[in-house]
């Protein structure tokens, strides 16, 4: 490792009306993390597309020291797949949609299913944008998984390059752990009481792993920690929005075991119909 | 160590609550009796089941202040149960009644016991309070009639309310003894029981007004009997009969209609109906907690259908929580569960002991106190609130009250819930805002970690549809801590959420917590009222509510011009911490409007309505007030009029304290504290001699406000004045010592 765990940053790109934003977003992402760049567009090559998106990409104004253009016909969600394993790509970039007359963005169909058979992390973004934005508050997830600990560790990586100055630990609670009623004052005293606990027991889990990062990628980045009771993967969502946050990192989808947990809604799911900033979700690669 | 403090403390409140829990018997009596007899159930199944409940509930139930009973709700349920399983006989269908009550108390347990107590949060407020009219006008249409001695009268509420005339007419058209009197004391009692609030005598006040009007129909037959000594004259048809031997001959449920559909619905409609009255009065009676403790419903609902089980196989009626008898039991000094045992109890007693002069109480007096609760629940008052708050409200009203009284209470309900869900999405002008959001979690809850505040946000609409979820929340939160509501996110919010909010900003305010709303400032509402409707998007201003200033607010606003203050008249439900006052203690504060403040809000001065009691026994009050900052804390003290009864405070754990030195002060005021040697050092020989002074104001502090109270109404102008330079003398001699 000898930047970021993320070396080879890949974006698919159509003729739309944003793919100039989509573009600089890119360029400037893949300078900040040291990346190289592959661009990919699912579709024929005519001369024509090629020369209006080689004049788009001398125009953007950070200009990355390596990067590929690929071209490949077939279904979207095929091609980027494989073009992802085949290239050993560590990051994959998406846009998001925009519900109409509504400021609430969320993930089409086809990108829902790409974050979710993607081999690698996907970055999905809501507004990329010309200019740049600096990004100032990353909240990441750190509820209790064995997968928790290498997100936060990349996204330390992430809030590094990106220059971010607050980090924000939340820790997702289900309210079943309280296995308390606040039916009358008693009752009460003791949600309380339990509440307390299970607070301080996920405290020092958080600050366990914290030891574990490296100190160097924890310079001048403030660091919070937050407990939350409430539906997983859902509360974080509503938290990033409180707080305005600027990206949103997330565990990928864990591999259930139980049945009765596969019935109910992934833990993703709430995150991707509506999205509250740029969620970034880290594939951990051990796992496959 | 903490177990014999909490029995020495229970034996020492044991006193206050055996007279709270007679005084409870005495409304029980009269209302168990005529419950009944409105459903036409036998007089006896009404006390039974205030006897049954008592019990049961007093012993596992988990609210401390409720009284259990025969509710008005059920009336109209169960009379169309015994009239319809009857098929004409009333004692059969009373009996397949028994069997449909014996079912619903199962229910009501399986309610309480699957926690859902939460079931009257998914009714809008405002179509409860229509199927409640509907209830009240039931009642009312029927009792009329009984009330002015005409027992032929029958049919649809409409038909009823239709014959009103006819009967008035009847009894001018047959002028005999025996109608006239019948009507004169259905009138009379009719007459005590609305005067009752405005007579202000306290030794009036010792007997409640039913009991008043029991007292009165009694008191009649011994008139006749030993005074005139002639046959009473009272139609058989109108004088109540008790079973000889109580106990002999209970009634045993006939479980015989158990598969027919009518049966089913009454056992649903019984369950229901007994559920959110329940629910609905559990929460009001917390309201009136001057300890502000928290009922538990889920084990109230077990105790309740457990006592309705058992009700209806001695041949009582539905057991529900009352709100009438709840206050007045509070008003009375009762401070826990034992007050509803013993008003059990002395019900028990009075129906062995005064079996003779219960059958002496003629049903036009009954009539008129049921008619008198008809009108409660119905009184137009609360038609035009709901059109202050706004215009849609009043519309969803009137729909759950027409559609119930002609279709019946499960139709008229379905109707407000739709009518309302219709309204909300008008006004959004969107069918999907609400489907797609509706089951999609919407609420945010944490505790700040550096403040230790809670934050609560909500996200898309919060409405009774999901206020559900917000409550689970709000309920896990302390209410001494700090709490921010905010709905920057949300872009609906509707008035059974604004009504619900202000309940719990209320009773943080009361344990010392701080609940703040905040993010609603760019949403657009319809009226003034604090518990309109929000929606971020602005809609059509149709009514201009508030806009129009009567000549005494023109006259506030030309003083706070003078004295260079500031001038709001608009309501406002912001009660600025009142609750901490013992004065508010056991009162509700509704809210407060005229509001007048000078720049540094030292001194604010505003006129309040607030309520003490509930429902029937409930007494609405406006005053005005001046809240004066100071700038040291002062001890705590209650400064009032020394009443002849003035025992007022001592339900608060207060003792009058007489100075040796001024017998005139100690004798006319009545000055009560929690540190009474600081008060005593605190009480200069200048200070009493300003009281002495000065006319009688009721004044309080609370650390370092100062609390000062005018009549029993609002003050005019000139007492305005007056209590203005009361508070200004008085904070001068208090910035000397």
């Amino acid at each position: 490792m000898n930047s970021t765990p993320f070396n080879r940053i890949l974006i698919g790109f159509a003729f739309s009306p944003n793919l100039k934003a989509n573009v600089f977003e890119a360029m400037r992402l893949a300078e900040f993390l040291g990346a190289h760049l592959y661009f990919l567009h699912v579709g024929s090559k005519s001369p024509a597309k090629a020369k209006t998106f080689t004049e788009i990409l001398e125009e953007s104004p950070v200009q990355p020291k390596d990067f590929t253009v690929l071209w490949d016909e077939g279904t979207p969600i095929e091609v980027i797949s494989e073009q992802c394993e085949k290239n050993q790509i560590d990051l994959l970039l998406l846009g998001a949609m925009q519900r109409e007359n509504m400021v609430k963005f969320y993930m089409g169909s086809i990108a829902r299913k790409l974050t979710r058979n993607a081999p690698c992390s996907v970055l999905l973004m809501i507004k990329p944008s010309v200019v740049r934005k600096a990004s100032q508050h990353v909240v990441v997830n750190a509820f209790e998984s064995p997968g928790t600990e290498n997100t936060i560790r990349a996204a330390f990586h992430f809030a590094q390059a990106l220059s971010a100055s607050k980090l924000t630990l939340v820790e997702e609670i289900d309210r079943s752990e309280v296995a308390e009623e606040a039916d009358d004052d008693r009752g009460l005293r003791k949600v309380t009481l339990r509440k307390e606990k299970l607070k301080r027991r996920e405290l020092s889990r958080v600050r366990e792993i914290l030891t574990h990062i490296p100190d160097t990628l924890k310079e001048n980045i403030k660091i919070h920690s937050q407990s939350i009771f409430g539906t997983r993967g859902y509360s974080i969502g509503h938290y990033a929005k409180v707080v305005r946050a600027d990206l949103l990192i997330m565990n990928s989808d864990e591999k259930r075991k139980r049945f009765l947990e596969r019935i109910f809604p992934k833990d993703l799911e709430h995150i991707l119909s509506e999205l509250p900033t740029d969620v970034l979700i880290i594939k951990n690669k051990q796992n496959g | 160590m903490g177990k014999t403090k909490t029995f020495r403390s229970f034996l020492g409140a044991l006193p206050g609550n055996i007279f709270a829990g007679f005084v409870v018997s005495l409304v029980a009596l009269p209302l168990g009796l005529g419950l009944a007899i409105a459903s036409e159930a036998p007089p006896i199944a009404g006390i039974l089941s205030a006897v049954v409940g008592g019990v049961v509930v007093a012993l596992l139930g988990g609210s401390q202040l409720t009284i259990a009973g025969p509710g008005n709700g059920l009336v109209i349920v169960l009379l169309s149960s015994i009239t319809l399983l009857g098929g004409g006989d009333l004692y059969q269908g009373y009996l397949f009644t028994l069997a449909a009550v014996v079912l619903s108390g199962i229910l009501i347990f399986l309610f309480g016991l699957f926690r859902f107590g939460a079931l009257s949060e998914f009714f809008p407020a405002s179509a409860l309070q229509g199927m409640l009219a509907a209830i009240g006008i039931g009642i009312l249409a029927k009792q009329v009639h009984v009330m002015l001695g005409v027992t032929t009268a029958g049919g649809s509420p409409f038909d009823l309310l239709a014959q009103i005339p006819d009967s008035i007419l009847y009894v001018f058209q047959n002028p005999t003894i025996e109608v006239l009197l019948a009507a004169v004391l259905g009138v009379g009692s009719f007459l005590i029981l609305i005067l009752y609030s405005r007579i202000q005598n306290p030794i009036f006040h010792l007997i409640p007004a039913p009991m008043w009007v029991v007292v009165l129909a009694i008191g009649l037959t011994y008139y006749y009997e030993f005074v005139a000594a002639v046959p009473y004259p009272m139609g058989k048809n109108l004088l109540i009969t008790l079973p000889e031997n109580l106990l002999g001959n209970l009634p045993f449920p006939d479980f015989g209609k158990l598969g027919s559909l009518e049966f089913i619905g009454i056992v649903i409609s019984l369950t229901l109906i007994s559920c959110i009255e329940s629910l609905l009065s559990i929460k009001a009676v917390d309201k009136l907690d001057p300890l502000k403790r928290r009922s538990n419903v889920n084990k109230d609902l077990r105790a309740l259908g457990i006592a309705t089980t058992i009700s209806g196989f001695v041949g009582g009626l539905n057991v529900v929580t009352v709100i009438a008898r709840s206050s007045v039991n509070v008003n009375n000094g009762g401070s826990n569960r034992s007050a509803n045992l013993f008003h059990a109890l002395f019900l028990l007693l009075f129906i062995v002991l005064f079996q003779d002069q219960i059958q002496r109480i003629a049903l036009p007096a009954l009539a008129a106190i049921l008619v008198y609760t008809g009108y409660r629940l119905a009184a137009p008052e609360n038609l035009i609130m709901l059109f202050r708050i706004g215009k849609e409200q009043g519309a969803i009203y009137i729909v759950t009250l027409g559609m119930t009284l002609a279709y019946g209470l499960i139709t008229g309900i379905t109707f407000g819930v739709l009518a309302t869900f219709i309204m909300h999405v008008l006004i959004n002008k969107s069918v999907f805002f609400f489907t797609r959001n509706w089951l999609k979690p919407n609420v945010l809850m944490f505790q700040e970690e550096d403040s230790g505040n809670y934050f609560v946000s909500v996200k898309n609409f919060c409405s009774f549809l999901n206020f559900y979820k917000l409550k689970a929340l709000l309920d896990e939160i302390p209410e001494h801590e700090h709490v921010i509501v905010d709905f920057s996110l949300c872009e609906f919010v509707d008035h059974t959420v604004m009504e619900g909010l202000s309940d719990y900003r209320r009773s943080f305010s009361s344990k010392n917590g701080v609940f703040e709303i905040i993010g609603l400032d760019v949403h657009f509402s319809d009226t003034q009222h604090p518990f309109a409707i929000r929606k971020v998007l602005p809609m059509k201003d149709f009514l201009n509510l508030g806009k129009h200033l009567t000549k005494r607010q023109k006259t506030l606003e030309i003083l706070a011009k003078k004295l260079n203050w500031s001038y709001r008249p608009e309501l406002s439900s912001e009660a600025n911490n009142l609750e901490q006052f013992e004065y508010f203690k056991s009162k509700q504060i509704n809210y407060q409007y005229n509001v007048l403040f000078d720049e540094t809000e030292q001194f604010t001065l505003f006129d309040l309505s607030y309520s003490e009691g509930a429902f029937i026994a409930k007494e609405d009050l406006k005053s005005s007030f001046l809240m004066i900052r100071l700038e040291e804390k002062v001890p705590q003290f209650i400064l009032d009029k020394e009443h002849l009864l003035a025992n007022l405070y001592e339900p608060l754990g207060y003792q009058d304290i007489d100075f040796v030195e001024a017998p005139d002060f100690s004798r006319r005021f009545f000055l009560g504290g929690k540190n009474r040697k600081e008060i005593r050092k605190w009480f200069t020989p200048e200070l009493i001699f300003f009281f002495e002074s000065h006319s009688y104001f009721h004044v309080e502090t609370n650390e370092n406000t100062l609390l000062i109270k005018g009549r029993n109404r609002l003050s005019s102008i000139d007492e305005i004045k007056k209590m203005l330079a009361f508070g200004t003398e008085l904070t001068q001699i208090l910035k000397k010592q």
